[in-house]
């Protein structure tokens, strides 16, 4: 029951955000700093979110993460669809760990 | 203004129109529906593997639909965390979304509000993005219809894609799980390259909340630590582009 009302909260949080715009658009007017922090906002968070969780994709090898990571960089340097960047960086964290 | 909108509402599009740009949508939407297969099935997965139900690995992907947070979650229900923690650290992972939906909408307001508000659960990094990048494809005043087709095509395969994870989750060895862990870190390396590709600057904000997000972790839980990183490391862009438009 509380995992049920937790994702109920994490549903209703991350809906407002998302619908909020539809109705306040006409009347909003951000200061110009404000609306760059906004736009840095997905660039920051995916920072976040890979270092250092990408460490412990395997727990007490944190190559494996690396290793996979880099190799999904490169791909997707190379403008690589991002089906591949993923199946690539899947196949190459497993091999990695067969040895 | 008004009489302009009165003029263009008298337009009304036929019930064919509205199913012919549905599955327009739907065929716009083919990429994103593809990318998503391997990352629902590794959510299914790991959401079983960690002990959540397959209720509820359903019911987060269907109400909650945002990757990243659903894989947080998973992590930080792991290490033991319940509550608050975890939906604070929801709310300011996808308020980026806000900012996302401020740019589609600001684009549809032709299209009855009631739409908007359906359209607006199905906002996430992928489908903005196609979203955006399709404009030619959309014309100048897209439907709902069309959208209707790229948004539920994305979120039909999260789901799916999620309960036959769910139900694989047990069978599925350890060592293909774990690898299938890094699939998250992939997508996110495969949407930051492409924009630090573009623009070299994003890769300072980027690598300034990733250095945060190390050193907060050293002395905060994940959750907070990401939260923290976020809305810190997110202030280099107020220099960052202030420094684009000289």
């Amino acid at each position: 029951m509380t995992l049920t009302l937790i994702i109920i909260a994490m549903a209703i949080v991350t809906y407002l955000p998302r619908v909020l715009p539809v109705f306040i658009l006409e009347h909003l007017h951000f200061p110009a700093w404000v609306n760059k922090w906004l736009k840095a906002i997905p660039y920051a968070a995916l920072g976040a979110l890979i270092v250092p969780g990408i460490f412990t994709v395997e727990p007490g090898a944190p190559f494996v993460g690396v290793i996979g990571g880099l190799a999904a960089a490169v791909i997707a340097y190379f403008k690589g669809h991002i089906m591949i960047v993923i199946v690539a960086s899947i196949v190459i964290a497993f091999i990695i760990q067969q040895f | 203004m008004t009489a302009m909108r009165e003029e263009q509402l008298q337009r009304v599009p036929t019930a064919t129109t509205y199913s012919k740009d549905y599955w327009q949508g739907l065929k716009l939407a083919v990429p994103v529906i593809l990318g998503y297969l391997p990352i629902a099935i590794s959510f299914g997965v790991l959401a079983v593997q960690t002990g959540i139900s397959f209720f509820h690995s359903l019911l987060m992907s269907m109400t909650v639909y945002a990757g990243a947070s659903q894989f947080m979650a998973l992590n930080m229900l792991a290490i033991g965390t319940v509550g608050l923690e975890i939906v604070l650290a929801t709310f300011i992972l996808n308020l980026r979304h806000f900012v996302m939906s401020i740019s589609l909408f600001s684009r549809l307001e032709h299209i009855p509000k009631r739409w908007q508000a359906v359209l607006a659960h199905g906002i996430t990094d992928e489908s903005f993005a196609l979203a955006s990048m399709k404009r030619e494809e959309l014309g100048s005043r897209p439907t709902a219809a069309i959208y209707l087709g790229i948004f539920s095509g994305a979120f039909g395969m999260w789901v799916i894609g999620t309960a036959a994870g769910a139900m694989i989750g047990n069978v599925v060895p350890g060592a293909l799980s774990d690898s299938m862990g890094i699939a998250l870190y992939a997508l996110f390396i495969g949407l930051l390259v492409p924009a630090i590709r573009a623009y070299w600057k994003i890769g300072i904000i980027a690598a300034a909340s990733a250095g945060l997000s190390w050193i907060f972790s050293m002395y905060f839980s994940e959750g907070w630590a990401i939260v923290l990183a976020t809305v810190i490391g997110s202030f280099a862009g107020v220099w960052v582009f202030k420094e684009a438009e000289k």
